[in-house]
């Protein structure tokens, strides 16, 4: 792609803005449309753009597949471990209401959690499909 | 809104009946999981379609709106996309290692190259 | 008026959309306009009311979808065989036109677009959108009801795309491309 200067150009200035869109998204999610699914695939979407671009070897230099999976897994116990804390502090698996004395506040608390680990989790995911895909036939070499 | 009666119901199932067309009649792999994905979206558009209330607002609350379209099918059909989603990439994964193995992807053929000893 | 005309012209885009998948045989093509009916979808659900739902279908399917089929296509080929293609298969048809006459069937007792007096409406969601307020203090009721009334489905569906991102890793990882340079 060393012959697109524009594609190239143009692609550095929009994914800050794309992972602070997903960030928007992700934080909003309470008082508008929103929440841990869509920012998990914004926030992906704009790692795709720069693996379209830059192709995959720089891709996985940003982002390890060892991080990836770290993080895909960290956000589902995140989500397990918010109803284990609601055990073991003495209400059901994720009731929220036990977190905070006033049961609101609990369920913000609870809430805020849930949705980031969906949104760590959906991301994590998105990019390593991806790259696995995209990866699949060139390393493979001339097996076909 | 009565004009409209069942109108969103009848489009829902001829999209399902032309997934379910594209899922069975057609030997290419990939045409048959685009089927099952126009089939699911149908699915979902009727589910939506029960939803709406008439004069009512997106389900979020704000002072000076009383009557909010029902959220519950919103929340299921949200689970139902990332769960389709999920399917499709792992059916696009078998496709590229059936492609790998067989040399083809249109099923008659997969099937003739399965039949000879 | 202002609910009618969108409803009806996209409806029939989508339509148009979905019968143009159905005849094309260059798969490129296809995957393009899957995430074009995908996009429709999306606003035929904003003007419905669904917006949470719109956004997720939107980036998902016009995104996500859409890029994972043509890394597939790519991988794959990207024609269909023609052969298959132009003959009209009479049993399929057969059996869709009927299984759609009954679908059509069924539905004719269902309730009125926008209804508010439908069952749907009755029983469980009014509690939701009564209590929501005072018991998560949250305005998106979508967000509410995922998360804090229904997070166990919201638990089932992380565990989904946990597992298919495994699958896929399984499926066409490294662990596979190992042991063919082995062989």
């Amino acid at each position: 792609m060393n012959e697109h200067v524009v594609l190239r150009v143009v692609t550095k200035a929009l994914i800050p803005f794309i992972l602070l869109f997903g960030l928007y998204v992700q934080t909003h999610g309470d008082y508008g449309p929103g929440g841990g699914f869509q920012a998990g695939v914004i926030f992906a979407s704009a790692f795709i753009l720069y693996g379209l671009i830059f192709g995959i070897g720089a891709t996985r230099r940003v982002f390890p597949s060892r991080l990836l999976l770290l993080l895909a897994a960290l956000g589902l116990l995140m989500f397990a471990g918010v109803g284990v804390a609601a055990l073991v502090m003495g209400g059901n698996y994720l009731e929220y209401a036990v977190f905070a004395e006033d049961s609101v506040f609990g369920n913000h608390i609870g809430i805020w959690l849930v949705e980031l680990g969906v949104g760590l989790t959906v991301s994590s995911v998105m990019v390593t499909i991806f790259i696995t895909f995209a990866g699949f036939g060139s390393v493979s070499g001339d097996t076909r | 809104m009565e004009i409209l009666g069942h109108y969103n119901y009848w489009v829902a199932i001829a999209l399902m009946m032309l997934g379910l067309y594209l899922v069975i009649a057609r030997g290419n792999l990939i045409k048959k999981l685009v089927g099952l994905n126009i089939f699911q979206t149908a699915v979902f558009l009727l589910y939506i379609t029960v939803s709406k209330v008439a004069g009512g607002t997106a389900a979020i609350l704000k002072e000076g709106y009383t009557l909010y379209s029902n959220p519950l099918p919103s929340v299921l059909i949200l689970t139902a996309i990332v769960v389709a989603v999920s399917t499709t990439a792992v059916a696009l994964a078998i496709i590229v290692r059936i492609k790998h193995a067989y040399g083809t992807i249109e099923d008659d053929d997969i099937m003739a190259r399965d039949g000879d000893p | 008026m202002i609910f009618v005309v969108p409803d009806v012209l996209l409806l029939a885009l989508l339509l148009a959309t979905a019968f143009a998948i159905a005849r094309l045989g260059n798969l490129v093509a296809v995957v393009m306009l899957l995430g074009l009916y995908s996009l429709l979808m999306a606003l035929v659900w904003v003007v419905l009311d669904a917006v949470d739902v719109a956004f997720t279908e939107a980036a998902v399917g016009a995104g996500i979808t859409t890029i994972l089929m043509l890394s597939a296509v790519a991988l794959t080929g990207a024609e269909e065989k023609p052969r298959r293609r132009r003959r009209l298969s009479w049993v399929s048809l057969a059996i869709v036109l009927a299984t759609g006459a009954a679908l059509v069937y069924a539905t004719a007792e269902m309730p009125h677009l926008g209804d508010p007096e439908a069952p749907v409406h009755r029983h469980v969601a009014p509690r939701y959108i009564s209590e929501s307020p005072r018991e998560t203090g949250i305005p998106n009721l979508v967000t509410s009801v995922l998360a804090s009334y229904r997070g166990y489905d919201t638990l089932g569906e992380v565990a989904v795309i946990f597992t298919a991102g495994i699958a896929v890793l399984v499926l066409l990882g490294r662990g596979f491309r190992r042991r063919e340079d082995e062989e």
